[in-house]
């Protein structure tokens, strides 16, 4: 078994409650975003930028080029939920684009598929 | 800002499951680049049918890791490896996980075939593809693919096949048996 988490280094995670960042909100409208759905930033300049919150700017920043939500939570080393709050605040404003998965390719097609096997292969 | 393709890039996501210690981080590992990524231990309250209690919102803030890797195909074309997570705890996940998935494979383990029940029935009810993969481990008795088949009782288009996770041949193999799967599932689903 883990021994119970010590609050010694960067394993013990951060000091500060993960939703500390969300201002302790855990639902936005991104609730729903699936997990490799394509977040752009649209570019648009916020209204009032003092509303964006510095993991936020580094979104727009990540996703200056379409990145998936998982991506973006790795990049961010954020938890998921947290991810989809700060994701959903943006989307709100108008500030990025989300498409999902299925927007972008209902079911991979034939062509995709032999194009991954052969990309597997060639590893 | 910089040029936007014209054409929005293509994920996929293929899940890795199967019991406890069966060697799914491993397979990640042997042929993905890894990646971090957290999680929390309990989901919110979401889809269990619980009203807003006056802003007050019920979520535990334990982070976990996942496993999760990335493979580039092509600029524009990348696929997702999910370990799904083994505790019973985590079920929640699941539905989130393998919406939209290509296929899975599930990894077994010949000293303890019964760990991936629970993986394997929820694949077929979900109606995902999926394979099964024997990781062979070192001191484990050989069983043939078939034997596993018989023992699991997989429908006979289910691909069963042996496979060393921590070599990076044979994640490799098993990831093109999946989707070669996955595509036979699909073709087959057109005509």
């Amino acid at each position: 078994m883990t021994p119970p988490p010590e609050w010694l280094d960067e394993e013990a995670g951060p000091i500060v409650r993960p939703y500390a960042l969300t201002r302790g909100r855990a639902h936005s409208s991104a609730d729903d975003m699936d997990l490799i759905a394509m977040v752009t930033a649209v570019g648009k300049i916020p209204r009032d930028p003092a509303d964006i919150g510095p993991e936020q700017w580094r979104i727009l920043d990540i996703t200056a080029r379409a990145t998936s939500v998982v991506d973006i939570a790795s990049e961010l080393d954020l938890a998921l939920g947290v991810v989809r709050v700060l994701l959903g605040d943006l989307q709100d404003q108008g500030l990025i684009r989300v498409r999902p998965p299925a927007q972008v390719a209902p079911l991979p097609s034939e062509r995709i598929l032999k194009e991954v096997i052969n990309g597997l292969r060639a590893l | 800002m910089a040029f936007a393709p014209s054409d929005e890039p293509v994920a996929l996501k293929i899940l890795v499951a199967g019991g406890f210690g069966v060697g799914k981080t491993t397979l990640v590992g042997a042929i993905s680049e890894i990646r971090p990524l957290r999680t929390e231990e309990v989901l919110s309250d979401r889809g269990v049918g619980v009203d807003d209690v006056g802003g007050v919102e019920t979520k535990t803030t334990t982070t976990v890791a996942m496993d999760f890797g990335r493979i580039t195909i092509r600029e524009g074309l990348v696929v997702y490896l999910f370990g799904t997570p083994g505790q019973e705890r985590f079920w929640f996940m699941w539905d989130e996980l393998s919406y939209g998935a290509l296929g899975a494979v599930v990894i077994a383990d010949t000293r303890r075939l019964t760990d991936c029940f629970p993986s394997i029935d929820y694949f077929e009810q979900r109606g995902t593809p999926f394979i099964v993969a024997v990781n062979c481990f070192d001191g484990a008795e050989r069983y043939e693919p078939d034997d596993v088949r018989i023992a699991l009782d997989l429908d006979p288009e289910v691909p069963v096949l042996l496979c060393d996770v921590r070599r990076r041949a044979s994640a490799k193999v098993v990831l093109v048996t999946l989707v070669e799967h996955a595509l036979k599932t699909l073709t087959a689903a057109q005509r």
